[in-house]
């Protein structure tokens, strides 16, 4: 049986994270066989789904073009995933907030389980998947027909972009009754997107306001990094709710990962342990971030940050 | 409107959990029990819908064995006017908690659902968007503000790349973000009145829902350790080992 991804798109752009999710389902069927298709489904689509079709190991892009899956709503998006499963014995897609919107319903419209944010590719039905905010890896064997499972992409390699897969469009126009799109206020930035970024900077409670995240600005520019932060400094309001990392935000594995006044509890640690290399900068030296850091400096933040930026 | 409140028994969230020498499972002997906090803000939005006079009745509901009946206790104790146990001493997987909580929709009525995201034990983040689906009830996600407007609710969802705002046609599903509440602490009296507020209880055969999984757990490992780093003495000696040492510079 073959292989569906779905394709994740951001402001016309196929996201960096789907690439990670087809070497997935390249490891699927190097050991359960079958083609890849790519479902691109929103309003305007042809340049992403262009996109998709050059991603390696992909047969063919399956193109939804229609206004009610302009933003991504759960409930189109599940339909129309529902309606294209009978073609295949995987459905994958990124755990993003799309996916871990949209997925469990084809799931339970299937009446299978899913298996949410694998980590490894056992077999064609066997998965490793953390658990316990990462505390413990569980593997997960699945005898439903279908496999509806979502991937975390810092997990895999992205696979190369020198192939040629079909592009086909489907007509496919399901209604929406239920819900309907209001608004949405995305944070501009021009650096790089968390999740997909070699460096990430985070800062947390410590940094003491939203103002002093600027001392994280000055380094992030000279390293081409991402910004991140913990939960306190999220409800504290110094930063927007995208940038939290951890269990129940984003999870991050740069090369490395720049902890700045955040303590490190088991929830941020989730978010970040398995970056490369981890630096701490505390002014206690008992924080629990220093048991995951290879480099930890035991400073005020205040004198440390305007210092490393001069030095970088 | 009669709002329902699902909540989940699951490990306290300061609890660091080991993994049984043999693989099997993770060690919950002895581990401390709570409310998933996630479930906390979905019944503090409940209560907070009724004490604005928009909720008539909030209904508590979990699945899982006797001693979640603690938890519903705890619904009570911060609000919820009466409570249903699914009692089962089996794991259930999400898509089996989903049916059972599909069937007592179906025999509730409410207007609106609220769930956790996600439970902090198995992360699935599914049981919500399931429900929603298996209902055929439309779904606000990781929502941060929820606002009822007749028969519509606005909901404000936290996603990847920022907020986003739907208009669901009640009734409809709601599950909770972080930003949502900041959840109350249950005071004594409402702890001693909560006692003897009603607690049905049902089993999932009564409601004609196999708790079976095509899912099997196979193993369960400790993750891969980090190793113990080094201290730095200065800001010049970091950038020399990120250079030099790590080479990530
Ligand atoms: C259900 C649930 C989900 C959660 N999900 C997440 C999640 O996804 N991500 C997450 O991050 N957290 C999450 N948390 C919260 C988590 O438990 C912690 O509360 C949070 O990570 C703490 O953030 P912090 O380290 O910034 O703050 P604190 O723990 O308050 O630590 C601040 C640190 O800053 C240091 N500091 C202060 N001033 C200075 C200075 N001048 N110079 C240097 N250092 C300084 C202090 O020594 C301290 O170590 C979750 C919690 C729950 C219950
Ligand atoms: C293959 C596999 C094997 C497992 N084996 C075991 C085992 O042997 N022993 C064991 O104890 N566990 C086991 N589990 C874990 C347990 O079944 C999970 O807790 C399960 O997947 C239930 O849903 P969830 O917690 O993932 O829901 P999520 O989707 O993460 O939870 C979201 C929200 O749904 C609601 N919700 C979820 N569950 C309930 C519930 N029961 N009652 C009321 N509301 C609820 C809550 O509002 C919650 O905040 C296993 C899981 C899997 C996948």
């Amino acid at each position: 049986m073959s292989i569906l991804v779905l394709a994740e798109h951001h402001d016309g752009q196929l996201a960096e994270a789907t690439a990670h999710v087809v070497a997935a389902a390249q490891q699927i069927a190097r050991d359960g066989g079958g083609d890849i298709d790519v479902l691109v489904a929103g309003e305007g689509v042809s340049a992403i789904a262009e996109a998709a079709a050059r991603l390696d190991g992909v047969s063919r892009v399956r193109v939804a073009d229609d206004a009610v899956y302009a933003h991504q709503l759960a409930e189109p998006l599940g339909d129309l995933l529902v309606a294209l499963s009978g073609d295949y014995g995987h459905v994958l897609a990124t755990a993003s907030t799309t996916g871990k919107n949209v997925l469990p319903r084809l799931a339970a419209l299937s009446d299978v389980s899913q298996i949410s944010e694998i980590i490894a590719v056992e077999s064609a039905d066997t998965f490793k998947r953390p658990i316990y905010a990462g505390n413990a890896i569980a593997t997960v064997h699945s005898e439903d027909a279908l496999k509806v499972i979502t991937v975390r992409p810092t997990a895999f390699d992205a696979v190369g972009e020198t192939g040629g897969g079909a592009i086909e469009a489907i007509d496919n126009g399901v209604d929406n009754a239920l819900s309907s799109f209001i608004d949405e206020r995305l944070e501009q930035s021009d650096r790089p997107e968390l999740g997909a970024a070699k460096v990430v900077v985070s800062g947390g409670r410590g940094m003491g306001s939203g103002e002093n995240f600027q001392l994280l600005d000055g380094i992030a520019d000279k390293l081409g990094a991402a910004i991140g932060a913990s939960r306190a400094a999220v409800d504290a309001g110094f930063v927007a709710n995208d940038m939290q990392v951890g269990q129940t935000g984003k999870i991050v594995a740069p090369e490395l990962y720049v902890a700045v006044g955040i303590s490190g509890a088991i929830q941020h640690l989730a978010g970040m342990k398995d970056s490369k290399v981890i630096v701490a900068i505390n002014k206690d030296e008992e924080a629990p971030i220093f048991q995951v850091a290879d480099y930890g400096l035991v400073a005020d933040l205040f004198e440390a940050l305007p210092e490393l930026e001069s030095k970088l | 409107m009669k709002v329902l409140v699902a909540v989940k028994r699951v490990i306290d969230y300061n609890v660091k959990i080991r993994v049984k020498p043999d693989h099997s499972d993770v060690d919950l002997t002895n581990v401390k029990m709570a409310m998933n906090p996630f479930c906390e803000i979905a019944v503090e939005e409940a209560v907070r819908l009724k004490e604005k006079g928009v909720a008539s009745e909030v209904v508590a509901v979990t699945v899982g064995p006797k001693a979640a009946q603690e938890q519903l206790r705890t619904a009570l104790a911060l609000g919820a006017d009466r409570a249903i146990h699914v009692q089962t001493e089996a794991p259930v997987e999400s898509l089996a908690a989903a049916k059972l909580l599909a069937k007592v929709v179906g025999e509730e009525q409410p207007q609106l659902t609220i769930l956790g995201k996600q439970a902090i034990d198995s992360d699935n983040n599914q049981v919500g968007q399931m429900l929603a689906a298996l209902t055929g009830r439309p779904q606000g996600t990781f929502a941060s503000e929820v606002e009822v407007d007749g028969d519509t609710l606005k909901v404000t969802r936290e996603i990847d790349g920022g907020l986003q705002t739907v208009a669901l046609k009640l009734p409809a599903i709601v599950t909770t973000d972080l930003r949502l509440n900041e959840p109350r602490y249950a005071k004594l009296p409402d702890i001693m009145k909560a006692k003897k507020k009603p607690l049905d209880t049902k089993t999932p055969d009564e409601l004609g829902v196999s708790v079976d999984s095509g899912l099997k757990r196979v193993a369960v490992e400790p993750p891969a350790e980090r190793q113990g780093g080094v201290k730095v003495g200065s800001v010049d000696e970091l950038v020399d080992k990120l250079k030099n040492e790590a080479k990530v510079l």
